[in-house]
């Protein structure tokens, strides 16, 4: 097992050898190969390379400003508008760079959603929040729109509170519900892979755990992505965990293992919350 | 005296300082009003408003001023919203952010404090010379809406400035455009807040006599404009006139055409308060 040894030895090959993660007959999802990532001087990302497992939930975890968010961000190009950023290496999905001049960015958008950090569901009714993904596709059937304004709202097993409510104004939901919300927003789209930037750091206990079994069931149809600061959320949703430090990736792997067994003195400090 | 006795005595000093402002603002204002109110009412009539102006103070009307008005109004309007407003989303939206962005922000600013008789005469030279205008109705908007575009484009970047970013990630994440995202997100999440910056720079427009002058409004017109290269006069200018004039009869006119003036800049102030609470109240639900 070579986990990635820091700096000075030569990258050897692009695939990571890692339990798990170094099969041949599956397909990766995500791929991220020798990223950089500066804003203006300073250096957000060092060199991380890493595979994403389709249908598999990924927690990255580390303390702030390590970069976790950073590199999430990466995957369906929510950096872009940042003044000063600038990438080096590729970020791969199904095997294509999403960074190449030809690839579309919205386009890309619709098959990597993104759910945020504090709930930001739209200023307009719960069932316009949800259709708002078709709309700016150029859908009008309506018919269309509102079977998949239901569907998402049932995946995000928010239907049942809200139905005979679509009307209502989004805003007057419970945080946990306007989060719920907002990823049936990103479902509606149809993407194959779901990020999410720490999606219960803003809820009381309760409303995250509904989002948690609710990660836990999209797992079936989506590949997740999920930066979280709480390690026991990572510890109960995630398959894979990436810990990482100041912008590099310290280690990558099952997360029993990084939980019961890291390979990294300061994976293990984190983890029992010696330090972060 | 301890410190606590002090403190207490200063918070009074300075509650009666603050009272004693406010009400030397406003007392002063209700006396300039009710007086006119006292002068002009009795002039306020039908009559005055259908009428043409005329030698004789009580055949007097300003119907050729009010339309005037109103002409001028709908043609700044038209031409200083979508100016003013889309250079605010281009600067807030679209422009980078370098040296040169904050270098035409210090300007913009600047030029909202510039003297609006330097519009005038930028408007006479431009509009109505250059151009070929002549003193058309035309050539007096073109000017009123350079002089209060600052002001639009101001107060527009400041309520786009206002959306949180949340909604435009929330946007963009779904695969909207950016256009989408700020027609969509942006654009009605501030709209109440650009059109109360609107209104209120179109009042001030409404007030303004100097530029029209130099652009070249009459005195006397006898006439309601037909197109917008007729020639014109507005309220202001014909308050003016009457006001200079020395018969008595004149300025009590003038102090009718004011009332009607400042009824006009009322109502456009009303509507701009009530949009923003309107737009305000939508947001928070």
């Amino acid at each position: 097992m070579d986990s990635k040894t820091k700096s000075k030895q030569p990258k050897t090959s692009q695939v990571e050898t890692r339990p798990k993660l170094d099969s041949k007959s599956q397909s990766f999802k995500l791929q991220a190969k020798n990223v950089d990532v500066f804003y203006g001087d300073f250096q957000a990302i060092d060199d991380i390379s890493l595979n994403i497992l389709e249908n598999s939930i990924t927690a990255f975890i580390g303390p702030s400003g390590c970069g976790k968010s950073t590199f999430l961000r990466l995957f369906n190009r929510m950096n872009d508008y940042i003044d000063g950023f600038n990438m080096n290496g590729n970020i791969l999905l199904d095997n294509k760079d999403i960074y190449d001049p030809d690839v579309k960015v919205e386009q890309l958008r619709k098959t990597v959603g993104m759910v945020f950090q504090k709930p930001n569901p739209f200023p307009k009714s719960i069932y316009e929040n949800v259709a708002y993904g078709l709309r700016i596709q150029g859908i009008k059937d309506e018919e269309l729109i509102e079977s998949r304004v239901i569907k998402s709202l049932k995946q995000a097993t928010l239907y049942s509170e809200i139905e005979g409510n679509m009307e209502k104004q989004a805003l007057a939901l419970s945080g946990g519900q306007q989060q719920r919300l907002c990823i049936a927003r990103a479902l509606a789209v149809k993407p194959s892979v779901l990020l999410m930037d720490e999606p219960t750091s803003a809820l009381d206990p309760i409303s995250s755990g509904k989002i948690e079994d609710l990660i836990t069931e999209l797992k079936k149809e989506f590949t997740i992505v999920i930066v979280t600061h709480n390690m026991q959320q990572a510890g109960r949703v995630s398959d894979n965990t990436a810990f990482l430090y100041m912008g590099n990736l310290v280690e990558y792997g099952d997360t029993q293992k990084i939980f019961t067994n890291p390979e990294k003195d300061r994976t293990q400090n984190y983890i029992t919350g010696r330090f972060g | 005296m301890n410190r606590a006795k002090i403190n207490r005595l200063k918070d009074k000093a300075f509650k009666y300082v603050g009272l004693f402002a406010s009400v030397v603002g406003i007392v002063i204002l209700s006396i300039f009003i009710g007086f006119v109110i006292y002068m002009g009412v009795e002039r306020l009539s039908w009559d005055f408003l259908v009428k043409l102006p005329s030698r004789i103070a009580a055949n007097s009307g300003i119907y050729s001023a009010w339309m005037g008005t109103v002409w001028i109004m709908v043609f700044t309007t038209l031409i200083s919203f979508p100016l003013g407003v889309g250079a605010g989303i281009y600067l807030e939206e679209y422009g980078n952010k370098n040296r040169w962005s904050s270098f035409l922000e210090i300007n913009i600013s600047n030029l909202a404090s510039v003297p609006s008789i330097i519009y005038g005469l930028l408007g006479l030279g431009l509009f109505v010379r250059m151009m070929h205008l002549g003193n058309s109705i035309l050539a007096g908007a073109l000017t009123l809406s350079l002089l209060i575009l600052p002001i639009i484009i101001v107060s527009t970047r400041e309520a786009i400035k206002a959306v949180p970013n949340s909604i435009r990630d929330a946007s963009n994440a779904l695969g909207a455009s950016k256009w989408q995202t700020i027609w969509h997100q942006v654009l009605p999440a501030s709209f109440g807040g650009i059109l109360t910056g609107v209104i209120l720079a179109l009042s001030r427009a409404v007030g303004e006599t100097a530029p029209l002058i130099v652009v070249g409004a009459l005195v006397y017109v006898p006439f309601a404009p037909q197109s917008p290269l007729d020639e014109f006069t507005v309220l202001p200018v014909q308050i003016f006139n009457w006001v200079t004039r020395p018969q008595q009869e004149f300025i009590i006119n003038a102090a009718a055409a004011i009332i009607v003036l400042l009824g006009i800049t009322f109502i456009m102030n009303g509507i701009a308060v009530y949009l923003r609470n309107k737009w305000q109240n939508k947001m928070q639900l």
